[in-house]
């Protein structure tokens, strides 16, 4: 970290304004000296007290840490400056004014432990302040950048849900239709309605039906197929018991994408997308998004290092609406074509409602509810 | 006027869409076939020798800009003309912005009937005055100036299409770690090249200076030196656009090389180049489309 001089003049003059209130409390201690003598020690006191430490920060410092030392030692820079700031800072006070708290050590023993407590407390304090001060920056500096992370995030999702190629080669064809086949440019613009609906919309919901993702992945596929005509054939199976089940909006949809754009493009016979889901025996869900396409290795970023954005956003989506229990596995297929595994814990099944009659665990319903929210 | 087409697109729609509005916009005008892949397109162009190409960039098994370049290098230009290729383009944001750059002829999806008009008033005149020019019976020279005219047009044409790649694609290979060519920090040319070996198991990092030409080899990239080969999976397109041009001529579809290690370049009995780097044994083709660098000085 760099000296910022606009800060330090700004932790100086928060120093000085320190120092005025404390000359008036030694001030009430000692009236004999007058508020000008005593602002004139806290001044040399808080000067030598404040420079040690703020320059010291930084020598302290490590790589990582913002504004403050860790540990024993942000203590010992604490004490550290405290004793030079008292040392040095009656030294110069003396040979300015006169006087002062190092005199008092030759006249007696009340103002000299009066004028050490003072400034040990008075440093104390201003320590505490400007630390607490320096968290609170740092803190509010990692959450403005976690939440422009976010955005972006949801930004870029945003920008891959309606890749323009995608929307205008739609557009293209239901320019198309409108001319040959209205009633077909009817149910065309009908599914693109409900796609950018929940498109445009998904970045704010935090959960919908298993069902309703289904019939989104069915806009979106039919949206395909009547693009690529022949060249799609698609299958989507939904067991009823899971078609309530919450999952965050337009989960799947990249997985979709991704068998299509990376699997059956480029397959110049095309091929067939099956999406399944299935409850397995302990609780847990499996979704499953297979495709006969090209396979792994040629499409391009699907590699076995976790691919492109689109499957990095559905791992993080995943890891943050189900901890662990939720995963994303991409397999290569014996027969071609790749196969793109989702498996949820089994608490996503527990019921959002709270009107539902109450689980054996108590804490599944909330525990779920939590599950499947976005971070704040 | 009378001439013939080929439509290459992959959504049938779209396809039969353009073929309507090609009926409007031009009766004279037959399509002998609408194809929806690139290996076809190229099969049924060369059967077929039509007059004009309408060409999808992007399609199942070979894309707009590869079926161009393979046909190209086939195209029987004693035989018949190189024909009009024209690029069709749904919303490929750079490609059309380099094609609207250079002034170069290609059809936005949806088909929009007075952008296509246009399209066709050039396509009959460019196809007019080659009418009007003498065979290559007649006259060879007129003929192969005519050649060489199609063969620019042709290349800056896949020059613009090509920078149409989407940067994502450029950006995806980039950061794919493991055989993928690194960016250099500052931008600027390719400095070095993170490459797995042939058994695949080790990366090896290869200095550009030393390479002596890039191969396209279906999924892969072969990385020649003097005297090894690595592999990496980055496309040629897109490893291109990183290395400095200067110093790397593309000469092929699937062939770029190192200029300064060219020896000679020869032509054979029926017109093809071939050349030989220094070092490396074999001979290698040079396509039509790139043979003009070869034109002695």
């Amino acid at each position: 970290m760099n000296l910022n001089w606009r800060d330090l003049a700004r932790h100086y003059l928060q120093v000085v304004a320190f120092c005025l209130v404390i000359a008036v409390v030694t001030t009430a201690i000692w009236p004999e000296d007058g508020y000008w003598r005593q602002l004139g020690y806290a001044m040399c006191m808080g000067t030598f007290i404040w420079l040690p430490i703020e320059l010291g920060r930084f020598a302290f410092l490590r790589p990582g840490e913002t504004g403050w030392p860790k540990g024993w030692r942000g203590v010992a820079l604490t004490t550290l400056g405290i004793g030079i700031g008292f040392f040095v800072g009656s030294l110069v006070a003396q040979a300015l004014i006169g006087g002062g708290p190092l005199e008092g050590f030759m006249q007696g023993r009340r103002d000299r432990y009066t004028s050490i407590v003072i400034t040990v407390a008075c440093g104390l304090i201003g320590s505490y302040f400007f630390h607490s001060r320096g968290q609170r920056a740092a803190l509010d500096a990692r959450i403005n950048a976690v939440e422009r992370d976010a955005a972006e995030a949801k930004l870029k999702l945003l920008e891959t849900q309606l890749e323009p190629h995608m929307l205008f080669n739609t557009l293209a064809n239901l320019r198309v239709l409108i001319a040959t086949d209205p009633p077909r440019a009817i149910a065309m613009l009908d599914h693109l309605n409900s796609y950018l609906r929940v498109t445009l919309s998904g970045s704010r919901a935090t959960a919908h039906p298993l069902a309703a993702e289904f019939a989104r992945l069915a806009d979106y596929l039919e949206l395909m197929s009547v693009r690529m005509g022949e060249r799609l054939r698609y299958a989507l199976e939904l067991p009823d018991e899971l078609r309530a089940l919450p999952v965050p909006p337009l989960l799947l949809q990249p997985l979709v994408e991704n068998a299509i754009r990376h699997g059956l493009e480029p397959k110049v016979e095309g091929g067939a997308i099956a999406v399944q889901a299935h409850r397995n025996d302990d609780g847990t869900v499996r979704i499953e998004v297979r495709d006969t396409g090209v396979g792994l290795q040629a499409g391009q970023p699907a590699g076995s290092d976790g691919g492109g954005f689109g499957l990095t956003q559905v791992r993080e989506r995943l890891a943050t609406a189900y901890g662990a229990g939720g995963t994303l596995q991409m397999t290569a297929l014996a027969e071609g074509g790749t196969a793109a595994v989702v498996q949820l814990p089994a608490t996503a099944l527990a019921p959002a409602s709270p009107d539902r009659p109450a689980s054996v665990n108590p804490a599944a319903p909330s525990a779920s509810r939590s599950a499947t929210a976005p971070t704040p | 006027m009378n001439a013939t087409a080929l439509i290459a697109e992959d959504e049938p729609l779209l396809a039969a869409a353009l073929r309507a509005e090609l009926a409007a916009a031009w009766p004279g005008l037959t399509v002998l076939a609408s194809v929806g892949d690139g290996l076809r397109a190229v099969s049924e162009a060369l059967r077929l020798l039509p007059d004009v190409l309408f060409f999808d960039i992007r399609m199942p098994g070979l894309d707009g800009l590869g079926a161009a370049m393979e046909l190209a290098d086939n195209w029987p230009v004693d035989e018949r003309p190189m024909p009009q290729l024209v690029f069709v383009t749904a919303y490929d944001e750079y490609a059309s912005r380099a094609f609207e750059a250079q002034a170069l002829d290609y059809v936005l999806k949806p088909v929009q009937p007075e952008r296509l008009r246009k399209t066709v008033a050039r396509l009959q005149q460019a196809l007019g005055a080659r009418g009007a020019a003498p065979s290559a019976a007649q006259a060879p020279a007129a003929a192969a100036q005519a050649l060489d005219a199609a063969l620019a047009q042709w290349r800056q044409l896949l020059a613009a299409a090509g920078a149409g790649m989407p940067p994502d694609a450029a950006l995806a290979a980039a950061t794919s770690a493991a055989a993928a060519a690194a960016t250099p920090p500052g931008g600027g040319p390719l400095r070095v090249i993170a490459a797995s070996d042939a058994g695949g198991n080790t990366v090896r990092m290869v200095p550009v200076q030393e390479v002596l030409y890039f191969e396209a080899a279906d999924k892969y990239v072969r990385v020649l030196t003097a005297t090894q080969e690595f592999l990496i999976r980055t496309p040629l397109k897109q490893l291109m656009a990183q290395l400095d041009p200067q110093q790397f001529w593309q000469v092929h579809r699937a062939l770029v090389v190192r200029a300064e290690a060219i020896e000679s370049v020869h032509r054979d009995e029926a017109g093809k180049l071939h050349l030989q780097l220094r070092g490396r044994p074999e001979k290698m083709a040079v396509s039509r489309l790139y043979a003009h660098l070869f034109r002695a000085m």
